[in-house]
């Protein structure tokens, strides 16, 4: 069969799979849509959560970024992993001990006030839809590569999937999907890179190959080396400066931690234990992946080097040219010798390559079976359409929990919130599409935004909410506000010219727009213990919830309201 | 429980995360960052041991963190009877 039959299949099979899913796990109270009635189990929750985490940019984009940065690529791989100890230690346990239903619960009851509360939501209204949008291109782009149509059907087939299984299931219908969206999109990027690790190193484990020798010489070494030849720096070290690398890597670490639809996810199993559990199930899980995109990314970039540089560009396998009609890869003969020249220099430089398609194209660059590239189309919308999901739950939960119920009507009964979660639910998918099919140019940049929001909002507020007894409603609201302008500031000025722009030499102490959020977060820190040692400490009855989150004992079931 | 006991689990709750922490910081910050040019001087295999730390050994460490977390505090919990 051929490639194009072999994704139909696949596609079909795993979202036959996933619709199925969600007729049988429908939501029929708040509890079940907003948690999935807390009895998730925590290998189960694990599972979900590390689907629900890696996203189309883990799966399709990350390996391609390592690929081509080499050591500076590190960032995300100890960014995207080392906010889960932060999460299991001084997160998880906690709010799920406290047991509501979304984290602008948690900020509004602990410090007592329904300004903290709006806060809370319009920053997690701002990370998720920022992030979602992303997911809903991703789609597209995975339908438009592998089953030819347009990248806009491919988004509008993707709303339709997610809308389905998102607003009939809610959250038990999207853990269960999860699941199984785990398993197919591990599965995808398992085969090829457990291929390729064999064909050139004879190792099967990815993880250790990309440490093994090739025809006798280490393959990093092999890669150095074609680096230095092309001009390139040296892919084991980089050329980020040390401070940068350290505040980005914070801030991705203290950002995943922050984020609402990660936290939310541990308000679903049934007891503070599990909580711990499942946040240490889902790490192994994700660094499945994540240890295996290091090997894929000095995989794909040596085999990619050694397939183009100084060929000729005639003799080109078929690969190359059926992603130059994609516009991903784009060959311009400077020097008219009919040669492949890909070197660090610009001037000389002769081809583009976008990130993207080094996971995408890579089985057919290492010639593997028909199937297996099929695989990686279905595994990467597996891991698009789950993040999809998980986002678009906090949106409406943030709507029609946060807003609706405790601001706007709290009379409203269980089968009205209802209603309003799954009209909500589709109101954010059409808005994502929308996105989706007119992608502003700001995706990119605002990725980096989400990431610094959480940070600079969510994470100080939270910790000091368990840790620091004496905090109180002033001291973290002021200290959201300041990190966020803080944020907001430096993101507009270095990223969209705004305020004056500046340059690389403009950065702060040399800290990138990536790494300020873990800047902003300081600020925070800062401004809200110094505010609250001048104001009122928090009422009794809240300091007995701090006293009592920090017990795990008694967690107890869903709570009808 | 009363508060004595509160008290208590409280920090031994605390002086977990002090020393799980310190662990996290160390081997991503310290080896995978601030030290990789001279832990790069030392090879294992194929791999430089700073770039390993930085791009597998760190990750492999904080799952690990996390499982003995989970240990630590199950013994903990149950030493005070807490979630039967």
């Amino acid at each position: 069969m051929d490639i194009q039959t072999w994704t139909w299949v696949l596609v079909g099979i795993t979202f036959t799979l996933y619709i199925g899913i969600a007729i049988w796990t429908r939501a029929s109270s708040t509890g079940e849509f907003y948690v999935a009635g807390k009895g998730v189990h925590p290998i189960a929750n694990g599972l979900a959560t590390a689907a629900d985490w890696m996203s189309a940019a883990s799966f399709i984009s990350m390996a391609g970024l390592i690929s081509f940065s080499g050591y500076d690529g590190s960032v995300y791989l100890m960014g995207w992993t080392g906010g889960y100890v932060l999460l299991a230690l001084l997160l998880a346990p906690y709010l799920r001990k406290f047991g509501k239903f979304t984290v602008p619960d948690f900020i509004g009851d602990r410090y007592y006030s329904n300004v903290a509360r709006v806060v809370a939501v319009v920053c997690a209204l701002i990370v998720s839809f920022t992030y979602v949008a992303g997911q809903m291109r991703g789609v597209g782009l995975v339908f438009s590569r592998f089953l030819e149509v347009d990248i806009n059907t491919g988004v509008i087939i993707g709303m339709f999937i997610v809308l389905f299984y998102a607003v009939l299931g809610g959250m038990k219908g999207i853990t269960y999907t999860q699941v199984a969206q785990y398993c197919v999109l591990i599965f995808a990027f398992m085969v090829p890179a457990i291929f390729i690790s064999i064909q050139m190193t004879g190792n099967p484990v990815p993880q250790l190959g990309f440490g093994s020798s090739s025809d006798g010489v280490y393959l990093l070494d092999k890669l150095d080396g074609l680096h230095r030849e092309l001009g390139f720096h040296e892919y084991t070290s980089g050329t980020k400066s040390k401070i940068d690398v350290f505040f980005i890597t914070a801030a991705l670490m203290v950002g995943t931690a922050g984020l609402p639809h990660v936290i939310v996810r541990f308000f679903t199993v049934k007891k503070v234990s599990d909580a711990r559990k499942s946040a240490g199930w889902a790490l192994l899980f994700i660094a499945i992946l994540y240890t295996t995109a290091p090997a894929i990314a000095v995989f794909a970039r040596t085999n990619m080097i050694e397939t183009v540089s100084n060929k000729k560009y005639t003799e080109l396998p078929d690969w190359f040219s059926n992603w130059e009609t994609t516009g991903l890869i784009s060959f311009d003969d400077k020097n008219n010798d009919g040669l492949v020249q890909y070197v660090a220099d610009d001037s000389v430089n002769e081809l583009t390559i976008d990130k993207d398609i080094m996971v995408l194209a890579n089985p057919e660059i290492a010639h593997l079976p028909n199937w297996v590239i099929a695989l990686v189309a279905a595994g990467g919308l597996a891991a698009a359409l789950s993040t999809a999901a998980g986002l678009l739950l906090v949106i409406s939960s943030s709507v029609s929990h946060d807003i609706i119920k405790k601001i706007v009507n709290p009379k409203i009964s269980d089968k009205g919130e209802l209603v309003a979660a799954r009209l909500s639910a589709v109101v954010a998918v059409i808005i994502a599409g929308w996105f989706g099919i007119n992608p502003p140019d700001f995706v990119a940049a605002t990725v980096a935004l989400a990431f610094g929001l959480a940070a600079a909002s969510f994470f100080p507020a939270i910790v000091l909410g368990i840790f620091h007894k004496r905090m109180n409603k002033e001291g973290a609201i002021a200290g959201m506000v300041v990190g966020m302008f803080f944020m907001l500031y430096y993101m507009m000025r270095f990223k969209f010219d705004w305020f004056g722009g500046g340059t690389k030499a403009d950065w702060w102490f040399g800290v990138s727009p990536e790494g300020f959020g873990t800047f902003a977060m300081l600020i925070n820190f800062v401004v809200s213990l110094i505010i609250a040692s001048f104001t009122p400490k928090p009422p009794k009855e809240v300091q007995e919830i701090v006293d009592n989150i920090r017990i795990p004992s008694g967690a107890g079931e869903a709570q009808m309201h | 429980m009363d508060k004595q006991h509160q008290k208590k689990y409280w920090k031994n709750n605390l002086k977990y995360l002090a020393i799980l922490l310190s662990i996290w910081f160390l081997v991503s910050y310290v080896f995978g960052i601030i030290l990789v040019d001279e832990l790069n001087t030392i090879r294992i295999g194929g791999f430089k041991l700073g770039f390993w730390f930085a791009q597998q050994g760190s990750i492999y460490v904080f799952v690990v963190l996390i499982f003995v977390y989970i240990k630590l505090m199950n013994k903990l919990d149950d030493k005070y009877n807490l979630e039967k």
